[in-house]
């Protein structure tokens, strides 16, 4: 009940901002901000850092079932993964900031950790962006529909007109992406037809969303009149 | 005598039911279990395939799923290392696998009623790992990769060496009317990074449009303030402002205290910048890079402490907002060419060159992709026409 009461509290104290910023809000920030931070610190810690260093180079003992059953079966542990230390050293280069006179040390791992990502993230962007896209983006634009053995007129210009409006989307759009050249004439025309593909998108984008809000806007409403006052049944 | 024969007719009934459960058969095992060391992964996996139990169809007790067991010697006990579904015909097992050491393998049927029944032994697998990933998708995921580096290698050689044209954006001319309006009014400018870390795209291009700003604003004697999410992104804008303090000839204006970290957590983050733009009322809000649930409570606070928005993010359903809250927008990749038209760097300016050679081949792929489908339709093309034409 207690718990309740305050989670009750913060949660009007933080909605109060509709209203204007006041010292409640001040409050109820700096309490939501000092929880998060430390919750985070305690939680990187113990569930990242723990379990990537010392337990991945053999320095505690949590194992997980399978190579709990490994060790049964073998008497021996999985090799300790040596690789992690790297990270650990990487991890110190960056508190290195905190001394001014060594302070550039702290630049090297952050070049490691931003070229590595970008270098792997590079395929799997290639792999669901662009490729995907394309594949997804070859579309019949006349596409015939038979409902049993003839042909159905209705339902063959339904999803013809669909796919001419994805692949007339697409390419339309790619053209506004383009920089090489300024929007003029008939480029620009095409051009302008994309964006005007994406407008649309954005819309039905924020109306989907806001429907989204709204739910959650009722969940918490339904925590303070519900769970805490109990005026609902 | 009338519960004696009570107590015989419950007997026997329970006698009945049990002999009745214990009769349920166990399952039908898996047949056909094959193990083969996983092509093109990293190593430490076997794929498993069999042919399923037959007693997945049957009405009573039927198979609802199959344990994948492992042992070193196939006369030595197994252990589990992974699931699958009843329906499925394989499954990778990989928890706990090393590379280099042979296995063997078992597939165990159960039924609802937790009996069993376990498979012949597939095996020795040994799992290892390669160095190329050789399937067909992945090829031309590596052709398309060698071209777009190539397009972008070839083209920063040449923005090296002339100058290369990248049409004008209109959100870039607001950013330095933003920055002179904070100037004009003498109150801040606020520098949102975005929720990304700090080897996404969107974040690298917001470090590049925030070396901008921050130089402006020391030429101008203007202040910045910006609040970081993720405490890399925290350094890195440590840096670029300290640098760009530093090329305006302004080292001493640079004030530490402006570039913070708040938490790196979503709602306390936009809670803290919220209530900075209501104290601060800064004259230029800039949201550049990774934004999500946050970015329009935070553009709609902007609002309606009354700043100029400025706002660029690659997110489809935060563009959305952005473009309802702020004044100018950089959608998608507008912000990673504002990026390179702001800094003039051979390197950026050439990639976005490459990237344009890139679309069109892309672009070009996917009409031909259209122009062959049709064609693989003509028949049908030519039976509407006529159907249209002769009205049939």
């Amino acid at each position: 009940m207690v718990s309740l009461t305050i989670a009750g509290f913060l949660t009007l104290g933080i909605m109060s901002f509709v209203y204007k910023d006041n010292p409640v809000y001040k409050l109820c920030e700096s309490i939501f901000i000092g929880v998060s931070a430390g919750y985070y610190f305690v939680s990187i810690f113990y569930q990242s850092l723990l379990p990537q260093l010392t337990d991945k180079i053999g320095i505690t003992g949590e194992l997980s079932d399978s190579a709990l059953a490994y060790y049964r079966e073998t008497g021996s542990l999985a090799s300790p993964q040596w690789f992690n230390l790297i990270a650990a050293v990487l991890g110190v280069m960056m508190l290195l900031r905190l001394v001014p006179k060594i302070g550039w040390i702290a630049r090297w791992p952050l070049a490691f950790v931003i070229g590595s990502t970008a270098g792997l993230r590079l395929i799997g962007e290639l792999q669901t962006n662009i490729m995907a896209q394309i594949q997804k983006s070859i579309l019949p634009l006349w596409d015939p529909q038979y409902i049993d053995g003839s042909l159905n007129m209705a339902a063959s210009v339904g999803h013809s007109l669909t796919n001419i409006v994805m692949v007339a989307g697409i390419l339309t759009g790619v053209v506004y992406f383009f920089f090489s050249k300024e929007h003029k004439g008939v480029f620009g025309g095409t051009a302008k037809v994309g964006i005007w593909f994406l407008m649309v998108t954005f819309g039905a984008a924020f109306g989907l969303t806001v429907m989204s809000r709204m739910s959650l806007l009722i969940g918490r409403l339904d925590f303070l009149l519900r769970d805490w006052l109990h005026l609902l049944g | 005598m009338r519960k004696l024969f009570l107590a015989a007719l419950l007997s026997t009934f329970f006698l009945i039911s049990f002999s009745f459960v214990s009769a349920q058969t166990p399952p039908a095992p898996v047949t056909n279990l094959t193990a083969k060391d996983t092509p093109s992964d990293k190593g430490a996996q076997v794929d498993l395939s069999w042919t399923a139990s037959p007693d997945e169809q049957r009405a009573e007790n039927p198979v609802i799923g199959y344990q994948l067991l492992v042992a070193l010697s196939s006369d030595s006990p197994f252990v589990a290392v992974g699931k699958a579904d009843a329906g499925a015909s394989g499954a990778t097992a990989k928890d706990g696998l090393k590379n280099d050491q042979s296995y063997y393998f078992k597939v165990r049927a159960y039924a609802a009623d937790s009996s069993f029944s376990e498979s012949e032994v597939a095996g020795p697998a040994t799992p290892t790992g390669q160095w190329w990933n050789t399937q067909p998708n992945y090829i031309w995921i590596f052709v398309g990769m060698v071209m777009l580096v190539g397009f972008i290698l070839y083209n920063i050689r040449k923005a090296g060496k002339e100058e290369l044209y990248i049409r004008p954006i209109a959100g870039i001319n607001a950013i330095d009317e933003g920055i002179g309006r904070a100037t004009e009014m003498g109150k801040p400018i606020l520098y949102i990074c975005g929720l990304g870390d700090a080897a996404q795209a969107a974040t690298i291009a917001a470090f590049s449009v925030l070396g901008r700003v921050a130089q402006k604003v020391a030429q101008y004697q203007s202040r910045l303030i910006v609040p970081c999410y993720d405490p890399i992104v925290f350094s890195i804008c440590q840096d670029v402002v300290k640098g760009a303090y530093l090329n305006a000839g302004r080292p001493e204006a640079y004030n530490e205290k402006d570039v913070f970290f708040v938490t790196q957590d979503q709602f306390p983050y936009m809670a803290a910048v919220n209530g900075i733009m209501l104290r601060e009322k800064p004259a230029t809000n800039f949201y550049i890079g990774q934004f999500y649930a946050e970015s329009l409570m935070l553009a709609e606070t902007g609002f309606q402490a009354g700043s100029i928005q400025i706002a660029g993010t690659d997110q489809l359903i935060q563009m959305s907002f952005f473009i309802v809250a702020c004044d100018f927008t950089l959608i998608g990749e507008e912000m990673y060419a504002a990026s390179a038209y702001l800094s003039k760097e051979p390197e950026q300016i050439g990639s976005i060159k490459g990237q344009d050679w890139g679309k069109v081949v892309f672009a070009s792929l996917s009409l031909l992709g259209v122009v062959s489908a049709l064609l693989e339709h003509k028949i049908g093309f030519f039976e509407m026409l006529k159907k249209v034409l002769l009205a049939e």
